[in-house]
Formats: C-alpha cells, sequence, structure tokens
C-alpha cells in the first residue's frame, strides 16, 4: 500500500500554467508596446520533425522550430486564435473550470476569433499544447470521449467543490468515468497489486462480474478504444506514484496491438508531450500466436489491416522482436480475433485460465 | 480597232471613285467630311493656329422624310489663314492641285481629297461647291464652281467679295448625295479620335438631326508645324526621277543630285555619280532613258546616302497625345512611347503608341485606335500592320494583361509617304521597318503597365494587410493585456500606422502625363451657338 504524494498537485499544475500563460503575455505585451510584431515560435509537428527517441521509448519533436509572427499576414489570424486560447484556457485555470474541445471550437466565436471547423481549433490547441509544454489537461481543455476506472482506489478530490472529499473507486459497479476530476485527484489509498487496461467495456464489465479486482488485486481500466491522453495519463501516475504495474489486453489484430504500443510509447501525435507513457507497461494479449495456440475463433484479416501491419513493421517502437514476431504472425495466418472470442470456452474462461498464464508474464516483467 | 484616248485626273478619278474610298453613299459622306476636316486642320496647323473647326450636316429638302441616301449640304468652316483667292478655283475645282507637292507630313497626300470631296458632290447633286474664304479678315471672297472633268479645270458660276467679320479661314459647303443613318457611326468615331490625336483643336459637329457635339481644345500646345524636304534618293522611282529632270534648271549631274536631293552634298554626289557610273557634269536633260533607268536603279543601291532627317515630321508628341487621353477616354492609367524616328525606302517616319487602361469610359476587352499623319483610321483594321503586331507579335501574357482587361492601344505613324495599301487611306502596310518600331513601342507600353498594375496589385495587398491588421491586432493586444495581467493596452496602432505610411510613399502614378484639362465651358459652348447662327 502507498500513500506516496503525487508531485503533480492540481495546485503546483496550475502555477506552472499560469506562470507560462503570463510570461507569453508579457512577451505579445511588451512587443506590442514597442512597435515590434509579437511572434512565438515552437517545436515543428511536421512528420519530418517527429523522431523516436530511444531512451524516452517514445516519439518526440526534433529540433526544427516554426514561427509565427502577427507581422505575416498568413500568420496574424491563427496567431490571435492562438493568443485568444491562451486567454481562455488562462481564464479556465483561474476559475477553476473545465472546458471540452468542442467547448473552445463554439467559445472563439465570441471573441471574433472564430475557428473554420472543429480541426482547425483541435489544430491550435495542440500548437498551445507545444508552446506551453503542457497537454490541454493541464489548462483544463479535456476531449469528449471517456474511458472508466474500477478498483479497490481511494481518490482525493482536488477540483473546487469537491476539495478533501474521498471516493472509493470500487463504489460503482460500472466503473467511474475519467475525468478532469479524476484525473486531478489525488491518489490515497489501495490494496491493488497491479493494473489492468482493457480496450473493450464488454470485458471490462465482465471482469468486474468476475471479480478481478479481488481475485488478482488489480485495478481495472476501460481505455474505450485507443485510450485518451487523461486515461494514459492516470496510467503513468498509477505506475509511478503507486508502484503498481500495467497489463494491456486488447484484440486480437494490429489496431489492438497498437493500443498497448501507445499506452506502452506514446503516439506521434503527442511527440510534443511527455507523462504519457508508461514504457514498463505489459502487453498481455490477446496475441496473434493466442489465436493459433487457444485456436480462437477468427476472422480473416482485410486488406486495411495487412497495410496496417506493414506499417507497424516499418515503426521503430515495433523493433522488439517480441513485437515484430507477433506482426510477422499476423501476416502468416492472416487471421484476426477478439477479446470476446474466449467465450466459445464459457464466459469465465477468459478470468479463470488464460489471465492467469498471462499474469505470469507480468511478474517476469 | 481600238482607240486611245488620255483621260483627264478628274475623269480619272470619276470613273475610279471607289479607290479614292467613295464607295457608297455612307462612306462617300464619311469620307467627304474627313477630307474636308483635314484640309482645314492642316491649313491651321501649318500656319500656327489653334484650329477651330465647325462641321455640321443638313439634309436637303424635307428633314423629316427619311429615306436613305438622299442629299445632304456639308459645311466644314475652319479659322486657318485662308486660301489666296487666286489660287482657290483651282484648289478646289482641279484635281491634283494644292500645296502639297513638297515632301513634308501632311494629312492628303495625293492633293485631291477635297476636290474628290468636290468632283463626288458635283456628280451625284450637280450642284457647285461653294468657297467662302478669308486671308485678311477684311474681306472675304465667295467662289461657286463646278468641274470640267474632261478638262479636269474649274467652272467659276459666281465670284463675289464681301466684308469679312474680322476672321480668317475657309468656309466650304458642298451639296452630295449620302446616307446618314449607315455613316453616323463612322462620322462620330472620326470626330472622338480626331479629338484623341487633336488635342489643340476645337471641334464642333451639328448632324442632321441637330444634335451638337463638341470637343473642347485642352491644351495650347501645337505640334511644331513640318518642314518640307527634298526626295530621299531612296524614295525615287523612275517616274518622279524624269520629272524632277524635267523641271530641272541645273547644269551638271552633280548640281542636280545636290539641289533635288535630300541631305546629299558634293562629295556623295561625286562618289554616287562614280558608283553609277555617269559623268559628273553631263548635263540632267542630256541623260537618255536607259542612263535614266540606270542612275534610278544606282540610287536604290547605293548604300552611302545619309538615312532622311525627321526635321519633317510632326510627331503629335507625348504631352499633346496625353491629353487627349485625358479628355477622351479619362483613363486610370495612361502612357505614350515617342519612337525616335526611322526610315523605311528612303522616306522617314515615326511611331508613337500610347496604351490606355481601365477608367470610366473604356470597356473590357482589347482596343485599337490607329492613327496615320493624325488622321483615324476606321476601315479594314485587320488589313493594319498594327493590328498585325497587336495579334500575331505581343504575347500579352507576358505582361500579365488578361484578354478581357480594358485596355486601348493608340498607334500613330507620321511619316512624309505613309504607305497606305491603296488610295482611301484605311490601312497601312507591313513594311518590316514600320512594323519593327509599332512593335518595339507596343513592348514598351505594355511593360509600363505591367508595373503600373504591379505595383498597384502591392499597393492593393498592402491596403488588405492594414485591414487585416486593423481586425487583429487590436485582439492580440486585447488578449496579450488581460494575460499579462497590465492595465492599459499595450500601444498596438503605431503598427499599422507605420504600414499606413510606407503604402503612400510607394503609390503608383497612374498618369504618365500630366496635363491640365479643362477650362473655359461656358465661353465656347457661346461661341459654338455664335458660329452655328452664323453658318446656318
Amino acid at each position: 500500500m502507498s500513500k506516496q504524494k503525487s508531485k503533480t498537485t492540481a495546485e503546483a499544475r496550475k502555477e506552472r500554467v499560469e506562470k507560462v500563460l503570463n510570461e507569453l503575455g508579457h512577451q505579445v505585451y511588451n512587443d506590442l508596446d514597442g512597435s515590434r510584431f509579437p511572434s512565438v515560435t515552437f517545436a515543428s509537428r511536421s512528420v519530418s520533425n517527429i523522431v523516436y527517441d530511444k531512451k524516452l521509448q517514445q516519439f518526440i519533436l526534433g529540433s526544427s522550430t516554426v514561427k509565427r509572427s502577427a507581422g505575416n499576414i498568413k500568420h496574424i489570424r491563427p496567431f490571435t486564435q492562438l493568443l485568444w486560447l491562451a486567454y481562455f484556457s488562462r481564464k479556465l485555470v483561474d476559475e477553476k473550470k473545465t472546458s471540452t474541445l468542442r467547448d473552445v471550437y463554439y467559445s472563439a466565436q465570441a471573441f471574433d476569433v472564430e475557428f473554420q471547423d472543429q480541426a482547425e481549433s483541435d489544430e491550435l490547441i495542440t500548437d498551445l499544447e507545444v508552446l506551453l509544454g503542457s497537454a490541454r489537461e493541464e489548462f483544463n481543455v479535456f476531449p469528449e470521449e471517456r474511458s472508466a476506472i474500477f478498483g479497490n482506489l481511494t481518490v482525493e478530490y482536488t477540483v473546487p467543490g469537491y476539495e478533501g472529499k474521498k471516493l472509493d473507486l470500487s463504489s460503482h459497479p460500472d466503473g467511474m468515468m475519467i475525468g478532469p476530476a479524476l484525473t486531478t485527484a489525488e491518489f490515497r489509498d489501495t490494496d491493488a497489486e497491479m493494473v489492468l487496461a482493457i480496450e473493450k467495456g464488454g470485458l471490462f464489465t465482465r471482469f468486474i462480474e468476475e471479480k478481478v479486482h479481488e481475485k488478482y488485486k488489480a485495478i481495472l481500466i476501460n481505455c474505450a478504444g485507443q485510450p485518451p491522453r487523461s486515461t494514459r495519463y492516470l496510467l503513468r501516475r498509477l505506475h509511478q506514484e503507486m508502484k503498481l504495474p500495467i497489463g494491456i489486453l486488447c484484440d486480437a489484430d494490429p489496431w489492438g496491438a497498437h493500443i498497448a504500443m501507445v499506452i506502452k510509447s506514446g503516439s506521434a501525435g503527442a511527440a510534443h508531450l511527455r507523462d504519457l507513457t508508461t514504457p514498463s507497461g505489459v502487453w498481455l494479449g490477446v496475441w496473434a500466436s493466442d489465436i493459433v495456440k487457444y485456436k480462437l475463433p477468427s476472422d480473416p484479416l482485410t486488406e486495411i489491416d495487412i497495410k496496417r501491419i506493414y506499417e507497424l513493421k516499418a515503426d521503430p517502437r515495433y523493433k522488439d522482436k517480441m513485437w515484430h514476431d507477433e506482426l510477422d504472425t499476423f501476416l502468416k495466418i492472416k487471421k484476426k480475433s477478439e477479446q470476446e472470442a474466449f467465450s466459445r470456452y464459457g464466459l469465465s474462461y477468459i478470468v479463470d485460465t488464460y489471465l492467469p498464464m498471462k499474469l505470469e508474464l507480468m511478474k517476469n516483467a | 480597232m481600238v482607240t486611245f484616248s488620255e483621260i483627264s485626273p478628274s475623269e480619272f478619278f470619276y470613273r475610279n471613285r471607289d479607290l479614292a474610298g467613295f464607295t457608297n453613299p455612307a462612306r462617300a459622306l464619311y469620307m467627304a467630311v474627313r477630307e474636308l476636316v483635314e484640309n482645314s486642320l492642316d491649313a491651321c496647323e501649318l500656319a500656327g493656329v489653334l484650329p477651330d473647326i465647325y462641321v455640321r450636316i443638313v439634309a436637303d429638302g424635307n428633314a423629316a422624310e427619311s429615306s436613305e441616301p438622299r442629299a445632304y449640304r456639308l459645311t466644314v468652316a475652319d479659322n486657318g489663314p485662308g486660301v489666296d483667292p487666286h489660287h482657290v478655283p483651282r484648289a478646289f475645282g482641279k484635281v491634283f492641285y494644292g500645296s502639297k507637292y513638297v515632301l513634308r507630313q501632311s494629312r492628303g497626300m495625293f492633293g485631291m481629297g477635297g476636290t474628290m470631296a468636290v468632283l463626288y458632290g458635283q456628280i451625284t447633286t450637280n450642284k457647285p461647291v461653294k468657297v467662302t474664304t478669308s486671308t485678311d479678315g477684311k474681306s472675304k471672297h465667295i467662289f461657286e464652281m463646278l468641274i470640267d472633268i474632261g478638262e479636269n479645270k474649274p467652272i467659276i458660276l459666281r465670284r463675289d467679295t464681301e466684308e469679312a467679320n474680322g476672321r480668317t479661314g475657309t468656309r466650304v459647303d458642298i451639296m452630295l448625295e449620302g446616307d446618314f443613318t449607315r455613316s453616323a457611326q463612322k462620322i462620330n468615331d472620326y470626330f472622338k479620335q480626331t479629338a484623341l490625336v487633336g488635342s489643340y483643336a476645337n471641334l464642333t459637329f451639328v448632324d442632321p438631326i441637330g444634335r451638337i457635339s463638341t470637343y473642347e481644345r485642352a491644351t495650347e500646345a501645337l505640334p511644331p508645324p513640318p518642314k518640307e524636304t527634298l526626295p530621299h534618293p531612296h524614295g525615287v522611282d523612275v517616274e518622279a526621277f524624269k520629272r524632277m529632270v524635267k523641271l530641272n534648271e541645273e547644269k551638271t549631274l552633280k548640281r542636280f543630285m545636290t539641289t533635288h536631293f535630300h541631305r546629299i552634298g558634293d562629295r556623295t554626289a561625286v562618289k554616287f555619280l562614280e558608283f553609277a557610273g555617269i559623268k559628273p557634269d553631263l548635263a540632267p536633260e542630256k541623260l537618255t532613258n536607259e542612263q535614266a533607268v540606270t542612275m534610278v536603279d544606282a540610287l536604290q543601291r547605293f548604300q552611302e546616302f545619309l538615312p532622311p532627317d525627321s526635321s519633317c515630321l510632326s510627331p503629335v508628341g507625348e504631352q499633346i497625345l496625353g491629353t487627349g487621353i485625358l479628355k477622351e477616354l479619362d483613363p486610370e492609367f495612361s502612357t505614350v512611347v515617342v519612337r525616335p524616328p526611322s526610315s523605311y525606302s528612303g522616306f522617314p517616319f515615326l511611331v508613337e503608341v500610347g496604351l490606355v487602361y481601365g477608367g470610366k469610359t473604356l470597356e473590357p476587352g482589347r482596343k485599337l485606335f490607329r492613327f496615320a499623319n493624325r488622321i483615324p483610321l476606321l476601315y479594314d483594321e485587320s488589313s493594319d500592320v498594327s493590328f498585325k503586331v497587336l495579334n500575331e507579335e505581343i504575347d500579352w501574357r507576358r505582361y500579365h494583361v488578361p484578354d478581357e482587361a480594358p485596355v486601348a492601344i493608340i498607334t500613330h505613324i507620321c511619316s512624309t509617304k505613309v504607305p497606305y495599301k491603296t488610295v482611301g487611306k484605311e490601312y497601312i502596310a507591313d513594311r518590316p521597318e514600320i512594323e519593327a518600331e509599332i512593335r518595339n513601342a507596343v513592348r514598351e507600353v505594355l511593360r509600363r503597365l505591367s508595373l503600373y498594375l504591379s505595383k498597384k496589385g502591392s499597393m492593393e495587398a498592402v491596403q488588405r494587410k492594414i485591414n487585416i491588421y486593423g481586425k487583429y491586432l487590436p485582439l492580440i493586444a486585447k488578449f496579450s493585456q488581460e494575460l499579462a495581467g497590465e492595465k492599459r493596452l499595450p500601444k498596438y496602432k503605431q503598427l499599422i500606422q507605420e504600414e499606413q505610411e510606407a503604402t503612400v510613399a510607394e503609390a503608383p502614378e497612374a498618369q504618365q502625363v500630366t496635363v491640365e484639362v479643362g477650362g473655359k465651358e461656358s465661353t465656347t459652348s457661346q461661341s459654338e451657338q455664335a458660329k452655328i447662327e452664323d453658318y446656318s
């Protein structure tokens, strides 16, 4: 049981973001006052500038930068929008409110800096992340999609109105939604010995029903597909602050494999961010070799699946032999299976038979 | 048995009036207006008088009757120096008589334009021409006459002298068959375009319906009158050479050469005669027919003659043409290029090209206004050398001028002998020397237009930029103030101001010629009214 206090408390994060936003404001303010066109410079997110860092085991941004100047007629609009976004975020942080990507898109219209579409506003939010070196969650902008957590873990909220309130995450059988409040909560108490990240809600519910949290002392997380950053951030915190090993269970196809990989090594789209990866996470399954070993019901790989496998084979994150071998096996058997495929051996087979064998891997990891 | 009989020049033109442009009643009316107006303009300019030309066409008989063609009375009056009464009968009653024998740039070439109009009037209506002229402003001489076509000589019906009203000038009244309905457009175009190159002239035209068009003088600058010049040796043919020899009074060929040709001195004369293989001291009248042909041949081939000088040319000039353009076309941008003089076949010539862009009067699409010795050329555009240059030799894309751009090109060719393709003087032959000069001039004006357009484009870009700054900088200022927690807005306005000042400094010049336009409208219209009453 660990009660270690989080290094990045909500208060500390707020202070840091406020400081950076304030610096940005002063820089622009002083430029204007001195009759200079303000500009910002930050790391380029172009494909050529995304490189894999072996040491960090994730993608990072390289050394090339982009400069966005208010003096440039093509830049002034996005520059203004970026600054508005900074101003908007600062207000969110100050007033301890949260917003969503969609919210931001609509809010801009009230300030005459409207975005053409949400893609444009999402793009600028990412720019601000790069510029500030903080994930958008740190300036209180959250995605729509939510994943869930269940298990023997007590958290203490830091969000306004709930400060000091505690919650046992096993108190609701559907699991608790991982939103802004949970992401910023402090971990207080747990008897869990591991975290299991599960791709889909069906298996997540099955695991709760089968009392996996008790049988294996596991905190269960429903990734709901590719897990959002707040979930990846929570996984990393659980590993770092509570010293819990992370196991990942996904479908046996290239997309499932990549969910596991993104939890471990991050995504190219978040190459400008840190603290979202858990390199020690273990891909428990379902592997391509499991399809053969357990004679799982399967579907043939589609052309898109195969194309994706070749892409992954070229990806530096998949250089590891075990991962590479699994990709090759997919290509060899040309089959894929879902987690639910184990149900052919009965509903509890996956929990009673498959899971224990896989958990051995975590001990060895 | 075939009989050969000599016909007089009058008879020749009577039989071949198509050649002179009097093809049909519509064209004939236009030609008559043109010929008489040009005679008037030439007379004024040669005398250094700012032209005041009054033209009126009145339908003969019942004006309400609308059938065309019909008889019209055409009146053209000017404020020129007048014609010496002794010359009047022959000047207006004999083909090939006139003041235009010598080589000098003038509108008329064949000395027959005015007379052709008279002749045409006579043969279509059998009415005499009436000429009223005063050289001193004290007395005016009135002639009424017919042309004896067979004999090519005037028949004077009436000759009077009256007291003049203090004005010099000449007034010609002819009766002729015409078709105004079908020539109104051309006649109006003619006046408009004449005003374009003759911005120093007052032109008044009253049409048969009584509508008055006035083209007011916009500049007091008169083009310098062209000087007379001797023929250049390269431009002489056997016939002309023989005529020169016949009229010659010099004793030797050497003297003949130096006194009858342009820019030939003793040394060149001797050198040339040596080249031709003819003795310098031979008496010119002793030349055999064969020798004459040899000499003319040698005149063409001898390469050491000096090129013709251009003092005999009278270009319209940048100022007068520029003024005309501003006055008549009110453009957004205009420019004029006057090329240096050049020559073809021994005839000096000079090309002027104006370019007009945009403004209120030009419609989209390219237009060409052609002039030769200040005469607007209105027919057969597609056979003209300028048309060929514009449409076949100029790559408009190079100058970034789109096809639908409102552009007019004005070409003016002045020469002691404009190489018209026909006597009708409507289009110019594509002599390579002339073609090259037009091409160079057109390229230059297009370069200037291209420069103007690109400057204007960048001006507009800067204005757009200022507008965008104006929209976003206040927002940036506000957001940065909030972020920084400052009490006042940063001083962002100076950034927009600096940009604005930079723009003003770069503004392109819309007119490359700047001249005063306008003036005494009320007095002019009063005097026009007086004239109309006077001449009616």
